[in-house]
């Protein structure tokens, strides 16, 4: 070892940081990452507690019809006389459970299959492959139409599997991608020189260098059944008892709330959902910004 | 006899449907003995480090077979044991979002998860020491707080604590500045007075020398010429490796072309492209001249 070298490594502190602490140490100063979070922390935090403080079931008529916001009644009240404000907090909870449930599942098949497919190789990554593309062209509404004549499944949970069944796709492809470059890297062949099985420098080696990417993609797939949710309630393809955000949209939207000027009826809804994905997608940035080290900011 | 290649071949498929196919190994043969140092010489694309990840049961055969001690080698535990691997680039072989060190747990916890913390933290010691390596400095240190001479180090005192018999050395030097190279080098042959085996894989011909008992130069995937190192270094008898002899600079010595062969020496007597040996030892490939029959 060089004289310059020995003067080099002793200037080195004696414990380095964790990675853990660093990304942490980076997480608290980006507002991005802060402001996102808060927000959809404290929409489930409502979510959560709402239900709780809310003295009736959502569906339950409360109070006089068409009520606009009051002390009484926050949000106001349907056509029907349903509280607003407790079909929104109810509400809050599908979408956070379609979110979690959806965008988990849809997580967990597009990391298993990509991994594989792209740590395999070969025949392993053409079937995969296959299934991932044909998932990928599947019109999934026509499928939803098919799924609900026959079996007749309306459940919030069965709407969240079904979505995150068919929305793994693109999330598989991604990981595939960044296996088959991560797969080729010197520190792969030293783990199979240390007789490490494919499961564990799967787990151990590829998955922990793609963390924040794989953080990622699991907030874009909540956000992404946030929507899709919303979207099939709206058009009537949701959950036939209980409440959704979606569903309340699609109600406004029956009763005509909008030639009604009913407007507390389909504002809250819509701001919710627009909060919940668009402050995820912010957070998402922020994470970007944390993880990557060339984007922080100092 | 320890490690033996016989006939490996590995062919690549290429093109869109694999309906390509590129040659990469073609045909090698040789041995290593226990406690051999041999020097796999070639330059870029000779094959010489599919021939070391083949070694490694990292890439499969595609024809041929290679043995360790009479049995096929296949990647398992009990192989892994024996013989082990250092790569080209240091900074690549450690996983960037770890501490350099982990290469040793993962020794720990494959081979030796019976061995007490406190036992295999003395015997890490002495591995370092081996490589003299000052655990102080190593131990707790993300890779890109090592310098590149200190993590090929660390991966030789990882190789250390297994069993090992034969270390495959890919290029293990080439990325090092000429004061650490020389460091390594001197330590492989402080390990090779201990009975470690070494295959140095290496483009430069001068490093070649610096340990090898015995040469083998490499040419598009085949065998060019094989000997003592002596004997091929100032001997050659194939025009490749004249070439590569006179490639290298020399001080205030003009370059000069390699003295020409003008007909073909060995084809009759080798018969199809086999290696003809020339004096004992000493294999020289047909060197496929104009007018020559192969």
């Amino acid at each position: 070892m060089t004289a310059l070298q020995e003067v080099q490594t002793r200037e080195v502190p004696a414990t380095p940081p964790g990675a853990w602490r660093e990304a942490l140490h980076f997480a608290v100063r980006n507002a991005k990452l802060v402001i996102g979070l808060g927000i959809v922390l404290a929409l489930l935090a409502l979510g959560l507690l709402g239900p709780l403080l809310a003295g009736a079931p959502p569906n339950e008529y409360v109070g006089p019809p068409m009520q606009s916001p009051s002390g009484e009644y926050w949000f106001g009240t349907t056509t029907f006389g349903q509280d607003v404000f407790v079909q929104f907090v109810y509400g809050l909870r599908t979408t956070f459970l379609v979110g979690v449930l959806g965008g988990g599942i849809a997580a967990v098949v597009g990391m298993v299959v990509g991994f594989v497919a792209g740590y395999r190789g070969g025949l392993v990554d053409e079937v995969l492959n296959m299934l991932t593309n044909v998932i990928l062209v599947l019109p999934a509404l026509a499928v939803l139409l098919i799924v609900n004549a026959y079996l007749g499944i309306r459940s919030v949970g069965a709407q969240a599997v079904f979505i995150g069944l068919t929305s793994w796709p693109w999330a598989a492809r991604a990981i595939r991608a960044q296996t088959f470059s991560l797969r080729s890297r010197d520190f792969v062949d030293l783990a199979r020189l240390s007789g490490a099985t494919t499961r564990k420098i799967i787990v151990r080696e590829i998955a922990p260098n793609m963390s924040s990417y794989l953080f990622m993609t699991f907030i874009l797939l909540f956000g992404g059944s946030i929507l899709i949710a919303s979207s099939l309630d709206f058009i009537g393809l949701g959950p036939t008892e209980g409440v959704s955000l979606g569903l309340m949209l699609q109600n406004a939207s029956q009763w005509s709330a909008m030639q009604l000027g009913l407007w507390w009826w389909f504002v809250p809804p819509g701001a919710g959902i627009t909060a919940v994905v668009g402050a995820l997608y912010v957070a998402n940035v922020g994470l970007d910004e944390v993880f990557n080290p060339k984007l922080r900011e100092t | 006899m320890m490690l033996k290649l016989d006939n490996v071949t590995k062919v690549y498929r290429t093109g869109a449907f694999g309906g390509g196919s590129t040659t990469a190994v073609g045909g090698v043969s040789f041995e290593v003995g226990p406690g051999e140092v041999v020097s796999l010489i070639g330059e870029s694309g000779s094959g010489k480090s599919t021939l070391g990840r083949m070694i490694l049961g990292l890439t499969p055969v595609t024809s041929g077979s290679i043995t360790w001690n009479g049995t096929a080698v296949r990647p398992a535990k009990s192989y892994y044991r024996e013989v082990q691997g250092v790569f080209q680039d240091p900074f690549s072989t450690f996983n960037p979002v770890f501490k350099a060190d982990r290469v040793f747990r993962m020794i720990k916890e494959v081979y030796f998860p019976e061995v007490p913390p406190a036992e295999w933290a003395e015997r890490v010691r002495a591995s370092l020491a081996d490589v003299r390596l000052n655990p102080a400095q190593i131990l707790g240190k993300f890779p890109h707080q090592l310098s590149g001479g200190q993590l090929q180090r660390l991966l030789i005192a990882r190789a250390l604590l297994l069993d090992i018999k034969l270390l495959v050395a890919d290029e293990i030097t080439s990325m090092l500045d000429a004061s650490t190279r020389i460091d390594v080098l001197n330590l492989l042959a402080e390990l090779k007075g201990r009975g470690l085996g070494v295959l140095y894989i290496t483009h430069d011909l001068s490093l070649g020398t610096y340990l090898a008992e015995r040469t083998i130069v490499l040419r598009r995937g085949t065998v060019a010429e094989m000997g003592p190192t002596e004997t091929v270094f100032t001997g050659p008898k194939h025009p490749y490796t004249r070439e590569l002899l006179a490639a290298v600079p020399r001080l205030r010595e003009p370059w000069q072309e390699a003295e020409p062969i003008e007909s073909c020496l060995y084809h009759d007597k080798a018969g199809t492209g086999g290696l003809l040996e020339v004096e004992p030892g000493h294999y020289v490939a047909c060197a496929r001249l104009a007018g020559c029959a192969g």
